[in-house]
Protein backbone atom coordinates (compact mmCIF):
# COMPACT_ATOMS: atom_id res chain seq x y z
CA UNK A 1 0.00 0.00 0.00
CA UNK A 2 3.18 1.81 1.05
CA UNK A 3 4.20 1.78 -2.51
CA UNK A 4 1.17 2.61 -4.29
CA UNK A 5 2.23 5.50 -6.37
CA UNK A 6 5.39 4.27 -7.50
CA UNK A 7 3.76 0.71 -8.35
CA UNK A 8 1.01 3.28 -10.20
CA UNK A 9 4.08 5.03 -12.10
CA UNK A 10 6.32 2.14 -13.28
CA UNK A 11 2.91 0.05 -14.49
CA UNK A 12 1.79 3.50 -16.49
CA UNK A 13 5.69 3.02 -17.89
CA UNK A 14 5.20 0.04 -18.64
CA UNK A 15 2.09 -0.07 -20.53
CA UNK A 16 3.50 3.27 -22.46
CA UNK A 17 6.61 1.32 -23.49
CA UNK A 18 4.28 -1.33 -24.57
CA UNK A 19 1.83 0.65 -26.47
CA UNK A 20 5.15 2.29 -28.14
CA UNK A 21 5.90 -1.40 -29.25
CA UNK A 22 2.30 -1.80 -30.21
CA UNK A 23 3.35 1.43 -32.98
CA UNK A 24 6.00 -0.74 -34.37
CA UNK A 25 3.78 -4.01 -34.75
CA UNK A 26 1.01 -1.55 -36.07
CA UNK A 27 3.30 -0.07 -38.57
CA UNK A 28 4.47 -3.02 -40.04
CA UNK A 29 0.99 -4.84 -40.04
CA UNK A 30 -0.26 -1.45 -42.05
CA UNK A 31 2.90 -1.53 -44.04
CA UNK A 32 2.00 -4.78 -45.51
CA UNK A 33 -1.53 -3.62 -46.46
CA UNK A 34 -0.63 -0.46 -47.96
CA UNK A 35 2.15 -2.21 -50.27
CA UNK A 36 -0.69 -3.42 -52.62
CA UNK A 37 -1.96 0.47 -52.70
CA UNK A 38 1.45 2.06 -53.24
CA UNK A 39 1.95 -0.77 -56.55
CA UNK A 40 -0.57 0.34 -57.93
CA UNK A 41 0.15 4.00 -57.64
CA UNK A 42 3.58 3.21 -59.03
CA UNK A 43 2.11 1.38 -61.75
CA UNK A 44 0.78 4.56 -62.98
CA UNK A 45 3.18 6.56 -62.21
CA UNK A 46 5.37 4.02 -64.82
CA UNK A 47 2.37 3.91 -67.26
CA UNK A 48 1.97 7.56 -67.27
CA UNK A 49 5.95 8.57 -66.69
CA UNK A 50 5.58 10.50 -64.16
CA UNK A 51 7.93 12.55 -61.99
CA UNK A 52 6.48 14.03 -59.22
CA UNK A 53 3.85 13.35 -57.02
CA UNK A 54 0.83 15.34 -56.32
CA UNK A 55 1.75 16.74 -53.25
CA UNK A 56 1.09 20.39 -53.53
CA UNK A 57 -0.94 21.84 -56.47
CA UNK A 58 -0.72 25.26 -56.27
CA UNK A 59 2.25 26.24 -58.29
CA UNK A 60 4.23 24.76 -61.39
CA UNK A 61 7.17 24.48 -59.44
CA UNK A 62 5.69 22.82 -56.54
CA UNK A 63 3.48 20.24 -58.44
CA UNK A 64 6.33 19.43 -60.78
CA UNK A 65 9.26 19.80 -58.12
CA UNK A 66 11.62 17.66 -60.13
CA UNK A 67 11.43 19.73 -62.76
CA UNK A 68 11.53 22.98 -61.25
CA UNK A 69 13.33 25.67 -63.13
CA UNK A 70 16.34 27.99 -61.92
CA UNK A 71 14.57 30.97 -62.21
CA UNK A 72 11.24 29.70 -60.18
CA UNK A 73 10.03 32.01 -57.09
CA UNK A 74 11.46 29.80 -54.07
CA UNK A 75 14.73 29.45 -55.60
CA UNK A 76 16.02 33.35 -55.35
CA UNK A 77 17.40 31.87 -51.91
CA UNK A 78 17.18 29.29 -50.18
CA UNK A 79 14.64 29.46 -47.15
CA UNK A 80 13.24 32.45 -49.28
CA UNK A 81 9.38 33.62 -48.28
CA UNK A 82 7.32 33.77 -51.08
CA UNK A 83 3.94 33.60 -51.98
CA UNK A 84 3.00 30.56 -51.88
CA UNK A 85 3.15 28.07 -48.67
CA UNK A 86 4.32 24.93 -49.95
CA UNK A 87 6.97 26.79 -51.63
CA UNK A 88 8.73 27.43 -48.01
CA UNK A 89 8.26 23.66 -47.05
CA UNK A 90 9.73 22.19 -49.97
CA UNK A 91 13.32 23.12 -50.89
CA UNK A 92 14.33 23.24 -54.45
CA UNK A 93 15.39 20.27 -55.76
CA UNK A 94 19.69 19.20 -54.85
CA UNK A 95 20.68 19.29 -59.00
CA UNK A 96 19.40 22.66 -59.13
CA UNK A 97 21.38 24.19 -56.36
CA UNK A 98 24.52 22.20 -57.10
CA UNK A 99 27.44 23.74 -58.71
CA UNK A 100 27.69 22.44 -62.70
CA UNK B 1 18.31 -8.41 -5.37
CA UNK B 2 15.34 -7.42 -3.13
CA UNK B 3 17.01 -4.93 -0.58
CA UNK B 4 18.43 -3.03 -4.39
CA UNK B 5 14.95 -3.20 -6.18
CA UNK B 6 12.85 -2.00 -2.81
CA UNK B 7 15.54 0.56 -2.47
CA UNK B 8 14.75 1.81 -5.90
CA UNK B 9 11.05 2.06 -5.47
CA UNK B 10 11.32 3.58 -1.95
CA UNK B 11 13.31 6.21 -4.19
CA UNK B 12 10.49 6.21 -6.58
CA UNK B 13 7.78 7.08 -3.92
CA UNK B 14 9.84 10.02 -2.69
CA UNK B 15 10.77 11.26 -5.92
CA UNK B 16 6.64 11.09 -6.90
CA UNK B 17 5.78 12.61 -3.59
CA UNK B 18 8.99 15.59 -3.90
CA UNK B 19 7.14 16.12 -7.74
CA UNK B 20 3.36 15.83 -6.05
CA UNK B 21 4.34 18.54 -3.69
CA UNK B 22 5.11 20.86 -7.03
CA UNK B 23 1.97 19.55 -8.97
CA UNK B 24 1.30 22.37 -11.15
CA UNK B 25 4.41 23.25 -11.56
CA UNK B 26 5.55 19.80 -12.88
CA UNK B 27 2.38 19.22 -14.67
CA UNK B 28 2.61 22.12 -17.24
CA UNK B 29 6.49 20.96 -17.09
CA UNK B 30 4.99 17.72 -18.51
CA UNK B 31 2.35 19.47 -20.48
CA UNK B 32 5.08 21.57 -22.81
CA UNK B 33 7.45 18.54 -23.15
CA UNK B 34 5.42 16.34 -24.54
CA UNK B 35 4.06 19.06 -26.85
CA UNK B 36 7.47 19.81 -28.18
CA UNK B 37 7.90 15.87 -28.83
CA UNK B 38 4.68 16.02 -30.04
CA UNK B 39 5.44 18.47 -33.01
CA UNK B 40 9.30 17.10 -33.25
CA UNK B 41 7.89 13.19 -33.39
CA UNK B 42 5.37 14.52 -35.97
CA UNK B 43 7.57 16.29 -38.43
CA UNK B 44 9.73 13.36 -38.09
CA UNK B 45 7.05 10.23 -38.72
CA UNK B 46 5.69 12.59 -41.01
CA UNK B 47 8.42 12.94 -43.24
CA UNK B 48 10.23 10.18 -43.16
CA UNK B 49 7.13 8.12 -44.22
CA UNK B 50 6.39 10.56 -47.13
CA UNK B 51 10.02 10.03 -48.14
CA UNK B 52 9.82 6.86 -48.26
CA UNK B 53 6.89 6.73 -49.84
CA UNK B 54 7.84 8.75 -52.65
CA UNK B 55 10.79 6.30 -53.15
CA UNK B 56 8.83 3.77 -53.47
CA UNK B 57 6.00 5.02 -55.91
CA UNK B 58 8.86 6.94 -58.10
CA UNK B 59 11.46 3.65 -58.80
CA UNK B 60 9.66 3.77 -62.24
CA UNK B 61 10.17 7.03 -63.16
CA UNK B 62 11.79 8.10 -66.52
CA UNK B 63 15.13 7.16 -66.35
CA UNK B 64 15.66 10.49 -68.20
CA UNK B 65 13.64 13.15 -68.56
CA UNK B 66 15.09 16.12 -71.30
CA UNK B 67 13.48 19.51 -71.61
CA UNK B 68 14.41 22.55 -74.18
CA UNK B 69 15.13 25.70 -72.75
CA UNK B 70 14.58 28.98 -74.05
CA UNK B 71 15.93 32.22 -72.17
CA UNK B 72 16.12 30.20 -68.91
CA UNK B 73 12.52 28.81 -69.28
CA UNK B 74 11.21 25.53 -69.86
CA UNK B 75 10.04 25.57 -74.19
CA UNK B 76 8.50 23.08 -76.68
CA UNK B 77 10.79 20.26 -77.61
CA UNK B 78 10.52 20.05 -81.18
CA UNK B 79 10.51 16.65 -83.31
CA UNK B 80 14.16 17.31 -84.93
CA UNK B 81 15.18 16.97 -81.86
CA UNK B 82 13.88 13.73 -80.93
CA UNK B 83 15.50 12.13 -83.91
CA UNK B 84 19.40 13.43 -82.80
CA UNK B 85 18.12 11.88 -79.33
CA UNK B 86 17.29 8.63 -80.37
CA UNK B 87 21.10 8.77 -82.63
CA UNK B 88 22.87 8.67 -79.04
CA UNK B 89 24.51 5.90 -78.45
CA UNK B 90 22.81 3.73 -75.01
CA UNK B 91 19.66 5.06 -75.51
CA UNK B 92 17.19 2.37 -76.72
CA UNK B 93 13.97 4.41 -76.71
CA UNK B 94 13.06 7.77 -76.42
CA UNK B 95 9.59 9.69 -77.24
CA UNK B 96 8.38 12.77 -76.68
CA UNK B 97 5.48 13.52 -73.52
CA UNK B 98 2.71 15.66 -74.04
CA UNK B 99 1.91 17.52 -70.59
CA UNK B 100 0.49 20.60 -69.77
CA UNK B 101 -1.42 22.55 -66.44
CA UNK B 102 -5.12 23.82 -66.64
CA UNK B 103 -6.31 26.23 -63.91
CA UNK B 104 -10.60 25.41 -63.96
CA UNK B 105 -12.42 28.56 -62.90
CA UNK B 106 -15.06 26.48 -61.47
CA UNK B 107 -13.37 24.74 -59.09
CA UNK B 108 -10.34 27.20 -59.01
CA UNK B 109 -7.96 24.38 -59.24
CA UNK B 110 -5.25 23.37 -60.89
CA UNK B 111 -5.23 19.96 -63.08
CA UNK B 112 -2.44 18.94 -64.81
CA UNK B 113 -3.37 17.59 -68.80
CA UNK B 114 -1.49 14.71 -69.96
CA UNK B 115 -1.66 11.98 -72.72
CA UNK B 116 -0.68 8.80 -71.93
CA UNK B 117 1.58 6.47 -73.89
CA UNK B 118 -0.45 3.70 -73.86
CA UNK B 119 -4.42 2.97 -74.00
CA UNK B 120 -5.11 6.89 -74.23
CA UNK B 121 -8.56 7.66 -73.96
CA UNK B 122 -10.98 8.10 -76.77
CA UNK B 123 -11.39 11.35 -78.28
CA UNK B 124 -13.98 13.40 -76.28
CA UNK B 125 -13.04 11.48 -73.63
CA UNK B 126 -11.25 11.40 -70.23
CA UNK B 127 -9.67 9.75 -67.27
CA UNK B 128 -9.41 11.80 -64.15
CA UNK B 129 -7.92 11.30 -60.56
CA UNK B 130 -10.04 11.41 -57.81
CA UNK B 131 -8.94 14.73 -56.74
CA UNK B 132 -10.75 16.29 -59.98
CA UNK B 133 -13.83 14.18 -59.29
CA UNK B 134 -14.21 15.55 -56.08
CA UNK B 135 -13.51 18.97 -57.04
CA UNK B 136 -16.09 18.94 -59.80
CA UNK B 137 -18.62 16.11 -58.61
CA UNK B 138 -17.71 14.55 -61.36
CA UNK B 139 -18.43 10.26 -62.44
CA UNK B 140 -18.26 8.38 -65.32
CA UNK B 141 -20.49 9.71 -67.84
CA UNK B 142 -19.85 13.09 -66.87
CA UNK B 143 -19.53 15.74 -69.27
CA UNK B 144 -16.46 18.00 -68.09
CA UNK B 145 -15.79 21.47 -70.22
CA UNK B 146 -13.06 23.50 -70.45
CA UNK B 147 -11.81 26.58 -72.68
CA UNK B 148 -9.50 25.79 -74.98
CA UNK B 149 -6.88 28.03 -76.37
CA UNK B 150 -8.63 30.11 -79.01
CA UNK B 151 -11.43 30.60 -76.62
CA UNK B 152 -13.95 27.74 -77.85
CA UNK B 153 -15.17 25.29 -75.84
CA UNK B 154 -13.96 21.57 -75.49
CA UNK B 155 -15.90 18.75 -73.85
CA UNK B 156 -14.98 15.61 -72.44
CA UNK B 157 -16.70 12.96 -70.96
CA UNK B 158 -15.28 11.29 -68.24
CA UNK B 159 -14.36 7.71 -69.10
CA UNK B 160 -13.14 6.70 -65.63
CA UNK B 161 -12.09 7.67 -62.16
CA UNK B 162 -8.51 6.81 -61.27
CA UNK B 163 -8.50 4.83 -58.10
CA UNK B 164 -8.60 6.58 -54.69
CA UNK B 165 -5.37 4.62 -53.77
CA UNK B 166 -3.51 6.10 -56.50
CA UNK B 167 -3.90 9.69 -55.22
CA UNK B 168 -0.58 10.82 -54.07
CA UNK B 169 0.36 10.35 -57.80
CA UNK B 170 -2.80 10.76 -59.84
CA UNK B 171 -4.77 13.03 -57.89
CA UNK B 172 -4.88 16.03 -60.22
CA UNK B 173 -4.27 14.54 -63.64
CA UNK B 174 -6.46 15.05 -66.35
CA UNK B 175 -6.02 12.14 -68.97
CA UNK B 176 -6.59 13.05 -72.84
CA UNK B 177 -6.35 11.78 -76.15
CA UNK B 178 -2.99 13.17 -78.06
CA UNK B 179 -5.92 15.25 -80.81
CA UNK B 180 -8.10 16.89 -77.39
CA UNK B 181 -4.37 17.72 -75.88
CA UNK B 182 -3.47 19.27 -78.78
CA UNK B 183 -6.46 20.95 -79.84
CA UNK B 184 -7.03 22.56 -75.72
CA UNK B 185 -3.41 23.98 -75.91
CA UNK B 186 -3.09 24.95 -80.05
CA UNK B 187 0.20 23.18 -79.99
CA UNK B 188 1.11 22.09 -83.35
CA UNK B 189 1.91 18.26 -84.17
CA UNK B 190 5.75 18.12 -83.83
CA UNK B 191 6.32 19.64 -81.04
CA UNK B 192 6.06 17.91 -77.31
CA UNK B 193 6.28 19.64 -74.19
CA UNK B 194 9.47 17.32 -73.58
CA UNK B 195 11.02 14.18 -73.91
CA UNK B 196 11.86 10.75 -72.14
CA UNK B 197 14.32 8.44 -72.82
CA UNK B 198 15.56 4.48 -71.52
CA UNK B 199 18.97 3.65 -71.46
CA UNK B 200 20.01 0.48 -72.63
CA UNK B 201 22.65 -0.25 -69.29
CA UNK B 202 21.27 1.86 -66.59
CA UNK B 203 25.27 2.23 -65.50
CA UNK B 204 25.66 4.08 -68.76
CA UNK B 205 22.75 6.98 -67.73
CA UNK B 206 25.23 9.54 -66.68
CA UNK B 207 27.32 9.01 -69.65
CA UNK B 208 23.78 9.47 -71.86
CA UNK B 209 23.25 12.48 -70.51
CA UNK B 210 26.44 14.15 -71.12
CA UNK B 211 25.79 12.81 -74.49
CA UNK B 212 22.30 14.61 -74.64
CA UNK B 213 23.90 17.63 -72.99
CA UNK B 214 27.32 18.08 -75.89
CA UNK B 215 24.49 16.80 -78.42
CA UNK B 216 21.39 19.99 -77.74
CA UNK B 217 23.05 22.22 -75.58
CA UNK B 218 20.18 24.28 -74.77
CA UNK B 219 18.54 21.35 -73.28
CA UNK B 220 18.06 20.61 -69.30
CA UNK B 221 18.05 17.02 -68.37
CA UNK B 222 16.85 15.35 -65.36
CA UNK B 223 17.80 11.61 -63.96
CA UNK B 224 15.77 9.81 -62.42
CA UNK B 225 18.40 9.51 -59.40
CA UNK B 226 17.51 13.18 -59.17
CA UNK B 227 13.84 12.72 -59.05
CA UNK B 228 14.42 10.64 -56.25
CA UNK B 229 16.31 12.93 -54.39
CA UNK B 230 14.55 15.77 -55.01
CA UNK B 231 12.04 13.73 -52.89
CA UNK B 232 14.48 12.53 -50.39
CA UNK B 233 14.89 16.17 -49.11
CA UNK B 234 11.32 17.44 -49.40
CA UNK B 235 10.05 18.07 -45.85
CA UNK B 236 13.33 16.92 -44.39
CA UNK B 237 13.14 17.45 -40.95
CA UNK B 238 16.87 19.19 -40.97
CA UNK B 239 15.70 21.20 -43.34
CA UNK B 240 13.30 24.16 -44.37
CA UNK B 241 10.70 25.73 -42.28
CA UNK B 242 9.36 23.13 -40.44
CA UNK B 243 12.78 23.59 -38.47
CA UNK B 244 12.82 27.40 -38.76
CA UNK B 245 9.13 27.16 -36.46
CA UNK B 246 10.80 24.03 -34.53
CA UNK B 247 13.72 25.16 -33.48
CA UNK B 248 11.98 28.65 -32.17
CA UNK B 249 10.00 25.96 -29.73
CA UNK B 250 12.91 24.28 -29.08
CA UNK B 251 14.79 26.71 -27.80
CA UNK B 252 12.67 28.13 -25.69
CA UNK B 253 11.22 25.04 -24.04
CA UNK B 254 15.26 24.11 -23.25
CA UNK B 255 15.47 27.66 -21.73
CA UNK B 256 12.48 26.84 -19.50
CA UNK B 257 13.67 23.25 -18.66
CA UNK B 258 16.99 24.40 -17.82
CA UNK B 259 15.54 26.73 -15.65
CA UNK B 260 13.10 24.33 -14.05
CA UNK B 261 15.53 21.91 -13.69
CA UNK B 262 18.94 23.73 -12.29
CA UNK B 263 17.40 26.31 -10.93
CA UNK B 264 17.37 25.34 -7.33
CA UNK B 265 14.66 26.88 -5.24
CA UNK B 266 15.49 27.39 -1.51
CA UNK B 267 13.09 25.18 -0.43
CA UNK B 268 14.95 21.92 -2.36
CA UNK B 269 18.29 23.23 -0.88
CA UNK B 270 16.79 22.69 2.44
CA UNK B 271 14.90 19.22 0.99
CA UNK B 272 18.74 18.07 0.29
CA UNK B 273 20.52 19.75 3.61
CA UNK B 274 17.48 17.78 5.69
CA UNK B 275 17.68 14.72 3.73
CA UNK B 276 21.54 14.78 3.99
CA UNK B 277 21.62 15.41 7.95
CA UNK B 278 18.95 12.29 8.40
CA UNK B 279 21.67 9.89 6.91
CA UNK B 280 21.13 10.35 2.72
CA UNK B 281 24.25 9.64 0.79
CA UNK B 282 24.67 11.82 -1.86
CA UNK B 283 24.85 9.09 -4.24
CA UNK B 284 20.68 8.56 -3.10
CA UNK B 285 19.88 11.79 -3.84
CA UNK B 286 21.47 11.90 -6.76
CA UNK B 287 19.30 8.29 -7.82
CA UNK B 288 16.58 10.00 -6.43
CA UNK B 289 17.03 13.21 -9.00
CA UNK B 290 17.89 10.68 -11.93
CA UNK B 291 13.90 8.87 -11.05
CA UNK B 292 12.55 12.33 -11.28
CA UNK B 293 14.27 13.16 -14.25
CA UNK B 294 13.53 9.43 -15.99
CA UNK B 295 9.60 9.99 -15.05
CA UNK B 296 9.48 13.08 -16.62
CA UNK B 297 11.52 13.20 -19.47
CA UNK B 298 10.34 9.07 -20.53
CA UNK B 299 6.75 9.90 -19.82
CA UNK B 300 7.42 13.20 -22.04
CA UNK B 301 8.50 10.93 -24.83
CA UNK B 302 6.09 8.33 -24.76
CA UNK B 303 3.10 10.77 -24.49
CA UNK B 304 4.46 13.12 -27.31
CA UNK B 305 5.71 9.85 -29.89
CA UNK B 306 2.48 8.05 -29.29
CA UNK B 307 0.28 11.16 -29.93
CA UNK B 308 2.41 12.01 -33.28
CA UNK B 309 1.75 8.45 -33.95
CA UNK B 310 -2.41 8.62 -34.16
CA UNK B 311 -1.57 12.25 -35.40
CA UNK B 312 -0.07 11.13 -38.57
CA UNK B 313 -0.60 7.68 -39.33
CA UNK B 314 -4.49 7.56 -38.19
CA UNK B 315 -5.90 11.21 -38.63
CA UNK B 316 -3.90 11.87 -41.75
CA UNK B 317 -1.81 14.89 -39.79
CA UNK B 318 -4.51 17.42 -39.77
CA UNK B 319 -1.83 20.09 -38.11
CA UNK B 320 -0.02 20.25 -41.48
CA UNK B 321 -2.50 20.21 -43.54
CA UNK B 322 -3.06 24.29 -43.99
CA UNK B 323 0.73 24.21 -44.60
CA UNK B 324 0.66 21.80 -47.46
CA UNK B 325 -2.53 22.46 -49.08
CA UNK B 326 -1.24 26.44 -48.69
CA UNK B 327 -3.76 28.01 -51.51
CA UNK B 328 -4.33 25.00 -53.88
CA UNK B 329 -7.85 23.68 -53.93
CA UNK B 330 -6.75 19.87 -54.34
CA UNK B 331 -4.67 18.50 -52.12
CA UNK B 332 -5.28 14.38 -51.69
CA UNK B 333 -6.33 13.62 -49.25
CA UNK B 334 -3.32 11.00 -48.42
CA UNK B 335 -2.94 9.31 -44.89
CA UNK B 336 0.61 8.85 -45.30
CA UNK B 337 1.99 4.48 -44.64
CA UNK B 338 4.06 4.32 -41.09
CA UNK B 339 7.11 3.62 -42.24
CA UNK B 340 9.18 4.38 -39.06
CA UNK B 341 13.09 5.22 -39.16
CA UNK B 342 14.00 3.36 -35.99
CA UNK B 343 17.33 5.83 -35.90
CA UNK B 344 15.10 8.97 -35.58
CA UNK B 345 13.12 7.58 -32.96
CA UNK B 346 16.09 6.89 -30.96
CA UNK B 347 17.73 10.09 -31.63
CA UNK B 348 14.48 11.30 -30.62
CA UNK B 349 14.04 9.50 -27.71
CA UNK B 350 17.87 10.20 -26.57
CA UNK B 351 17.66 13.95 -27.06
CA UNK B 352 14.38 13.90 -25.04
CA UNK B 353 16.00 12.17 -22.23
CA UNK B 354 19.60 12.82 -22.31
CA UNK B 355 19.74 16.11 -22.18
CA UNK B 356 16.57 16.60 -18.91
CA UNK B 357 18.26 14.16 -16.87
CA UNK B 358 22.07 16.26 -17.08
CA UNK B 359 20.10 19.18 -16.59
CA UNK B 360 18.59 17.40 -13.32
CA UNK B 361 21.15 16.16 -11.72
CA UNK B 362 23.64 17.65 -12.39
CA UNK B 363 22.86 20.92 -10.26
CA UNK B 364 21.53 18.55 -7.61
CA UNK B 365 24.83 16.85 -7.77
CA UNK B 366 26.68 20.36 -6.88
CA UNK B 367 24.47 21.05 -3.64
CA UNK B 368 24.42 17.72 -2.72
CA UNK B 369 28.43 18.17 -2.60
CA UNK B 370 28.15 20.61 -0.10
CA UNK B 371 27.83 20.18 3.82
CA UNK B 372 24.56 20.10 5.15
CA UNK B 373 25.03 22.49 7.77
CA UNK B 374 26.32 24.90 4.79
CA UNK B 375 23.34 24.17 2.55
CA UNK B 376 20.58 24.39 5.60
CA UNK B 377 21.66 27.78 6.56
Amino acid sequence: MAKRKSVLVLAALGAGFLLFGGSLIDAAWKRDAAMARMEAASKWVERLELTDLVLFTEARYTRNLALADRFSAFQDHPMAFEHFPSGSVALPPRHLTRAP
Amino acid sequence: MKIYLRRQLNLLEFTLSSLLRRKGKNLALLVVFSAIVFMLASALLYSHALRREAAILLKDAPELVIQKMVGGRHDLLPQANLAKLAEVRGITQIHGRLWGYLFDPIAAANYTVMVPQTNPPEPGFAIIGEGISGARGAEPGDQLSFKSHDGGLLTFRVAQVIAYESALATSDLFLVNEDDYRRLYGIAPGLFTDAVAKVRNPREVGKAAEKIAELLPDSRIVLRDEILRTYESVFDWREGLLLVLLTGAVLAFAIFAWEKASGLSAEERREIGILKAVGWETGDILLMKMWEGGVMSLSAFLIGYLLAYLHVFYLGAPLFEPVLKGWATMYPAFRPTPFIDGFQVATLLILTVLPYLAATVVPIWRAAIIDPDQVMR
